[in-house]
């Protein structure tokens, strides 16, 4: 199975569990979580199922294209149910035979892993799953994001694609995968993957970077202060990138590296604040959709 | 007729560190609330997976065991009026024990006589009772809670059923809107959903449905596809014991597996092999002749089906692993020391502590100190090993595998050349990892783990990060320990107080501000854990406080001294000198002038002459014991003084009128408790009330 059929797999599979397919976010970000289709809709009290994949840059991952395992970019299958579904487990596992993993065959277990992300204040438990010893998806039940309690409590299910695909495929290195049939993420990535790590590791304008990440700040901070949520977060996921950049290239101190990550947190929190309460002004509109 | 109840909790897979502790409190609890209701029962047992926590209790009565109470009423002269006839309040409390005045007797309880009746309290049915047992479900606490969806309920992981049966029947109620059932799950994959028919069938028909649910015949299962594996390939196993734990928490049907990996990995330092193996994958590694091979034991939650499938997937698994791990250790190797120590400069120790470059030189000067003050020969050695003793920190190897920092040092040092003895004291200076575990062999591994972790412990504090309640982040409390296991097993004499100001005078140079009451919070926090020792070592509170509150100095010193005064506790012989002693300890706040020195003109009786004279004798004996840290006879010292302190009170009044007198007295007084509290504060020890 190709990584195309792998997508439109679970895309089928969890569009019958009524999730709403969305496309990736268009700003970069780190992870699926970061996404406002899973950050933001995964506070407050209204119910939120959606599912997406979700391109994710790490630029302190880039390794030229050289390294079998590691991507400056790579993508997450991310699920999100909140409510959390009773019958989660088995939805899951459901999935993973529909993309042909015999339970039977193989050896699943979910290992207790907890998960935490300080920058953007959120916190969950839950497992890693392991298919054969090997790592595949992460399974959080979210408690805290934002620096708010998750009530009701949201699941993530994060697949790691080229994970799961190294599998499914029996490929020892990530750029052999068949994205589809003869194309390969060599053909597609091997390119943006050499010049992203050229870039970031050596010809990036650090004093634009710098620059940027505390305009993006402000900007943030301003929009906010309007009341207007999404365009703000915007502002925090390109704070988050540049961080990202900056501290890939190692010109961030150590010292300076907390303050960075607590401002993007402070930020982060503050806008979690105001979402809920501006959905509370509009009367959390999806609560009553599903009371209809 | 008795009956069995099973009470199974169905659970989303638990985290393997909760299950033994919760099966333990579940069986324990049961046991409890059995015995609370007066509930007969034959045999309680427990089960645990990690998708399940069971008990099964047999023979459980019918009803619980009906008692006679004794219900104690007003006093007889309030229960009658003056024409001896019962009162309302004599009525009133008999109406509400349902009895009548008839039922009345009497009881003389301190001179005083009151009514009672005896009450019959008829036992319940049992079954009626047992939906108690949501209480007890409830109540099982665990290391980690969470929510799920909309419920209010804070447990290890989602509750998804519940078994409750009394014989055939369901006990009723819900639990996180679980209700009760006769229906369990076998193993995930190899089964589905069961019917229990009664109690007693439970564990068989959870072992036909692949579920081993005693945890104790799974581990046994292991170890004998273990021992069957060594047996068939001719190698061993060394089974670590938390592993095995571990691994059996993580199953519910075990199988093992042998796996293989390229010789080549062989070169990569055991420990790595060992931690990637062990910790990450929760293999246990195969040796023959205590030499590694590359094979390693996998167990499989399921049967033998397909097994080569699972053992190739956990092949390609570990080769990402070693690949990696090769790729970190021959990267390493093209650097150096120097280039590792640069990187030092850079990265934070902690925000008010500043760089790992300025902690290392921190602890670099607080050990070559320590050397001096202990005269030891290995100077240089230290001063080289503290000087890069973090430098694996920088290591790639180390970045990816934390668990590794020290282990690493050794072996990098080793490779760039550096002595033996440096190179150990690099893996040596972060023992011991646990309060109990094991500590540096090296003098130069000891030095240095003593200065790393009072640099850390009084750097801590110093800037305001007491642990408090479960809140150590530091681990301020093991390192403490640490530090008094070493210096107590080097038998070292250096006083606890001169280590702490050492570390401050260093903090004090670095010019790194440290909060006002720094040194009497880790006068404390050592005192604290000092006492932590000696309990250890069954040593009384009382005794504990005498020896370290004013002081701990010498640690195994300060121990030998609880020794000797707990045994003094318990010894009749000793209660004269004990309240001569405590007798003199009691005035000592009467003491006005403490630099009045004693005048001998000023004596009035011999008996105080004679103290005085005596305590002079005494002085450079008692201190001559003290530096030779004999107890026993140090104490016998002031023991010996008894006598002439008892015949001191007796025949002087110490609170004399004439003040020159009196304060002279008070000298005496002074001089001889600041020599008894030189060896401890006998007042803290609740000596025994002697008949």
């Amino acid at each position: 199975m190709n990584i195309q059929e792998m997508i439109l797999t679970l895309q089928n599979h969890w569009s019958e569990q009524n999730c709403i397919l969305m496309q990736a976010y268009d700003t970069e970000k780190g992870a699926g979580t970061m996404s406002p289709m899973t950050l933001l809709r995964s506070l407050g009290p209204e119910p939120w199922n959606v599912a997406y994949v979700e391109p994710s840059r790490r630029p302190a991952d880039g390794r030229y294209g050289k390294n079998p395992n590691r991507l400056y970019q790579h993508h997450q299958f991310q699920v999100i149910m909140k409510p959390s579904p009773d019958n989660i487990q088995e939805l899951y596992l459901e999935s993973l035979k529909k993309l042909g993993i015999d339970p039977l065959t193989h050896d699943i277990r979910f290992v207790e892993d907890n998960w935490e992300n300080p920058t953007l204040g959120a916190a969950g438990l839950g497992w890693e799953v392991w298919l054969d010893g090997m790592e595949i998806t992460q399974f959080t039940y979210f408690q805290q994001i934002g620096g708010l309690e998750a009530n009701p409590v949201t699941v993530e299910l994060t697949y790691g694609i080229e994970r799961l695909a190294s599998y499914i495929q029996d490929k020892e290195n990530v750029f052999d995968l068949e994205w589809n049939n003869g194309v390969t993420i060599r053909d597609i990535f091997y390119q943006p993957e050499y010049e992203h790590s050229v870039y970031t590791f050596e010809t990036s304008n650090t004093e634009m970077l710098f620059d940027l990440f505390t305009k993006y700040e402000q900007e943030a901070k301003a929009t906010m202060e309007q009341g207007l949520v999404f365009p703000a977060y915007d502002y925090v996921l390109k704070c988050s990138h540049t961080f990202n950049l900056l501290d890939a290239k190692g010109v961030i101190s150590v010292t300076e590296r907390t303050g960075y990550i607590s401002r993007i947190r402070n930020l982060a929190r503050s806008i979690a604040k105001i979402y809920v309460q501006e959905r509370e002004k509009l009367g959390f509109p999806m609560l009553k959709k599903e009371a209809n | 007729m008795a009956q069995d109840v099973l009470i199974e909790i169905g659970l989303e897979e638990l985290p393997a560190r909760f299950i033994d502790d919760a099966e333990a409190q579940i069986l324990d609890k049961t046991i409890k609330w059995l015995e609370n209701q007066r509930i007969a029962y034959s045999s309680a047992v427990s089960f645990s997976t990690p998708r399940r926590l069971a008990v099964l209790i047999e023979g459980v009565a019918d009803t619980q065991t009906s008692i006679e109470e004794e219900a104690k009423g007003p006093a007889l002269k309030i229960a009658k009026d003056d024409e001896d006839n019962w009162t309302k309040a004599a009525e009133g409390f008999t109406r509400g024990q349902g009895k009548t005045t008839d039922d009345i007797y009497i009881k003389e309880v301190n001179g005083t006589s009151y009514i009672y009746v005896k009450k019959y309290i008829e036992g319940k049915t049992v079954q009626s009772l047992l939906p108690e047992f949501k209480d007890i479900i409830e109540s099982i606490t665990f290391g980690k809670n969470m929510r799920w969806a909309n419920e209010t309920l804070r447990y290890a992981r989602p509750i998804r059923w519940l078994v409750a049966l009394y014989g055939n029947e369901v006990i009723p109620f819900e639990i996180a809107h679980v209700k009760t059932s006769n229906f369990t799950y076998g193993h995930r994959f190899l089964s589905g959903k069961l019917t229990i028919e009664e109690p007693k069938k439970y564990e068989q028909l959870l072992h036909d449905n692949y579920v081993i649910a005693n945890a104790k015949k799974r581990e046994a299962k292991i170890m004998e596809q273990l021992e069957a594996l060594q047996a068939e390939h001719a190698f061993q196993i060394p089974v670590d014991k938390d592993l095995l734990n571990e691994v059996r928490n993580l199953v519910e049907y075990p199988t093992a597996f042998v796996g293989n990996f390229a010789t080549s990995f062989l070169a990569l330092p055991k420990e790595v092999l060992i931690t990637s193996m062990a910790e990450h994958q929760r293999y246990f590694p195969v040796e023959r002749d205590g030499e590694l091979l590359p094979h390693f034991i996998g167990v499989r939650n399921g049967d033998e089906h397909e097994l080569q499938t699972v053992i190739r997937g956990n092949e390609k698994v570990l080769r990402a692993r070693l690949a990696d791990a090769e790729f970190f250790f021959e990267e390493d190797k093209k650097h150096s020391i120097d280039f590792f120590q640069e990187k030092l400069t850079r990265v934070v120790f902690q925000e008010k502590l500043g760089t790992y470059t300025e902690k290392v030189n921190r602890v670099k000067a607080i050990a070559t100190h320590l050397a001096k003050q202990l005269s030891l020969k290995e100077g240089k050695e230290i001063e080289r090993a503290a000087e890069i003793s973090k430098f694996d920190l920088m290591t790639n190897m180390v970045n990816e595998f934390t668990e590794l920092q020290g282990v690493m040092g050794e072996k990098y040092a080793a490779y760039f050349g550096e002595s033996k003895e440096v190179s150990q004291a690099i893996r040596e200076h972060y023992l011991p990892k646990q309060s109990h575990g094991e500590l540096p062999v090296s003098t130069v591994g000891a030095v240095l783990s003593i200065a790393d972790k009072i640099d850390t412990i009084a750097g801590c504090i110093g800037v305001g990060l007491i642990p408090s309640g479960s809140q150590d982040p530091y681990a301020l409390r093991r390192q403490a320990m640490g530090i008094l296991r070493i210096l107590k097993e080097k038998n070292w004499d250096l006083t606890v107080e001169s280590l702490i100001d050492d570390a401050l005078t260093v903090f004090e140079r670095s010019e790194l501000p440290m909060n006002a009451g720094a040194k009497d919070e880790l006068l404390a926090f050592f005192a604290s854990r000092a006492g932590y020792l000696m309990r250890e070592e069954n040593i009384d509170t009382d005794i504990i406080h005498a020896v370290v509150d004013n002081q701990i100095g010498i640690i195994h010193f300060a121990v030998d001294k609880a020794h000797v005064l707990s045994k003094k506790k318990a010894d009749d012989d000793f209660k004269a000198s004990q309240e001569a002693l405590v007798r003199v300890l009691n005035l000592e706040n009467k003491v006005e002038d403490k630099n009045h020195k004693v005048d001998t003109v000023l004596f009035q009786t011999e008996s105080e002459k004679a103290l005085y004279d005596s305590v002079e004798t005494i002085k450079s004996t008692y201190e001559d014991y003290l530096k030779a840290q004999n107890s026993e006879k140090a104490l016998d010292v002031l023991a010996d003084l008894s006598d002439d302190i008892h015949a001191f009170f007796d025949h002087n009044m110490i609170m004399d009128d004439n003040e020159k007198v009196r304060k002279n007295r008070l000298s005496i007084i002074h001089e001889l408790s600041s020599l008894i509290l030189q060896y401890a504060d006998l007042r803290k020890i609740a000596w025994k009330q002697h008949a």
